[in-house]
């Protein structure tokens, strides 16, 4: 839903975020990311924020299905997006999505500070490759995409882990890029 | 932050006139630069006129046989069209090049054209700058240069242009379409871009209220074999410390067509002309490259923790070349 009419001197807006299949209206002053619209009004504290820059990945949410910085994007510019964060990855039943299996089933992370994020950017980048995106670490920009692991790296270089976890987290995404497969 | 009105117009020419007729007023793209700025209190503009919903999304061919590109085209798209990635790879190579797979679903053709300064100093609002606060002074000279410009810079500033998409765009004589309140007009890339002199805080050819649409590329053959190679402090994830885009098109050992242009070494996507006039109809060897190298690179004035970026700049454009020439006859 479009945000109600405001004029340029009106420094909130009244808007609706759906988020994870369900709307809310909110208003909201225009300073506030959808980062922190998610976690200060939402109480989806799943989302976490790192440097809150765009540089570490730690807010990464899906917007549109599309893997974004959540800590970059003005929440009033994401109002008529369907919103996904790593509390609507899970099943209805709550069962685990398979890379939130694959990060436990692999120990995947240490403090799990970077873990939503790492998570819900997998899940986008997974669908970038099978759509045939290239990244700077593939051979050839027109050829067929073969997630190996320099591949895999390439492409989560957006997501730091401070703990170093990063061969795990290798290992998970390559077990749910495999059965994609 | 400051607080800040939001405006989504319903086309072009309402955008234009709301931040005309508005000092403090900024268009606002994909923001992963501008929200940054402001975040960090060296961009404050009082109203965001957001333009992602009016301008131009898609990558079309045009009757030249080049491509337009909508301004609102996100990165990640760019990247993915297959037309560029088989005719242009070295814009598809640059693209992929910069920032995350994150940043590049946010971003946007035109905002990343008109990208701000990575320079330290000019990011930090507690140090003087001539970009931010002209007048200011410039400690860059004195102080942490490393990743700043050895050619074209001024005394009064020597950032660089961050962006890796330009550099290609550059090489590949690419043109603007920009709309603005004195209405429509073409800049080629080389005329949007201003070298600092001794008023860097003005960047570009822009005035207020011109709103970039569109990048056109031409037809050119020898795009088909280019490449753009990125040296950086890590594998990934990193601006440039020198980087290069080049097209090459060899006949009968001779050098047909060339393109060339250094990124990270300059305050604009730097051109290199002065290599490609030495590179026309000589022979595709390595001696060549170096010298064409060396035309353009005659031009640097480094500083003392930068000087390297010459040699390097040398040594990337010479290796490239050889690798284009092998794979292009």
């Amino acid at each position: 839903m479009l945000a109600s009419v405001t004029t340029a001197d009106d420094t909130s807006s009244e808007l609706t975020l759906v988020v994870n299949g369900t709307a809310h209206r909110l208003r909201l002053d225009h300073r506030t990311t959808l980062l922190d619209a998610l976690r200060e009004h939402l109480g989806l504290t799943g989302t976490k924020k790192g440097c809150d820059h765009g540089q570490c990945g730690a807010c990464t949410v899906l917007v549109g299905g599309r893997r974004v910085n959540s800590c970059l994007l003005l929440a009033v510019m994401t109002r008529e997006a369907e919103v996904t964060t790593i509390e609507g990855l899970a099943g209805p039943d709550g069962g685990l999505h398979p890379l939130q299996a694959a990060f436990v089933e692999r120990d995947a992370l240490q403090c799990g500070y970077c873990t939503p994020g790492q998570i819900c950017s997998a899940t986008a980048m997974l669908g970038e490759a099978a759509a045939g995106w290239p990244s700077a670490a593939s051979a050839s920009v027109t050829g067929p995409i073969v997630l190996d692991p320099p591949e895999i790296r390439e492409r989560m270089s957006g997501n730091l882990c401070r703990c170093g976890a990063y061969v795990n987290i290798l290992a998970a995404i390559t077990d749910v890029a495999g059965e994609a497969r | 932050m400051r607080p800040f009105g939001y405006l989504t117009p319903g086309d072009p020419a309402a955008a234009i006139a709301a931040v005309t007729g508005r000092t403090g007023a900024a268009f606002l793209a994909g923001g992963t630069n501008l929200v940054d700025l402001m975040k960090l209190g060296v961009a404050a503009p009082d109203l965001l006129v957001d333009v992602t919903g009016l301008l131009p999304d898609r990558i079309e061919p045009t009757a030249a046989g080049g491509l337009r590109i909508g301004a609102g085209v996100r990165n990640s798209d760019l990247a993915a069209d297959p037309r560029v990635r088989a005719g242009y790879p070295v814009l598809a190579r640059a693209v992929l090049a910069g920032a995350s797979g994150q940043l590049r679903n946010m971003a946007t053709v035109g905002g990343n054209l008109l990208q701000r300064t990575r320079c330290l100093y000019f990011q930090d609002v507690t140090k003087p700058c001539n970009k931010r606060d002209p007048g200011s002074g410039c400690p860059a000279r004195a102080g942490d240069h490393r990743n700043l410009a050895i050619l074209g810079g001024s005394p009064h500033c020597v950032a660089t242009h961050p962006s890796d998409m330009a550099v290609a765009l550059a090489a590949l004589d690419a043109v603007a379409h920009v709309e603005g309140p004195a209405g429509p007009r073409v800049i080629p890339l080389g005329g949007l871009y201003r070298l600092p002199g001794d008023a860097p805080d003005r960047e570009t050819t822009l005035e207020r209220g011109d709103l970039i649409t569109g990048v056109e590329i031409p037809p050119l053959a020898c795009a088909r074999n280019s490449a753009y190679r990125k040296v950086r402090d890590r594998a990934s994830y990193a601006f440039a410390v020198v980087s290069v885009a080049a097209a090459l098109d060899v006949a009968d050992g001779r050098v047909r067509d060339a393109r060339l242009a250094i990124g990270a070494v300059a305050p604009v996507p730097w051109r290199a002309r002065a290599a490609e006039r030495v590179l026309a109809g000589r022979p595709a060897t390595a001696e060549w490259f170096g010298r064409a190298a060396d035309a353009e690179l005659a031009a640097a004035v480094p500083l003392p923790d930068n000087a390297f970026k010459v040699i390097l700049a040398r040594n990337v454009i010479v290796r490239m070349l050889c690798e284009l020439a092998g794979a292009g006859s």
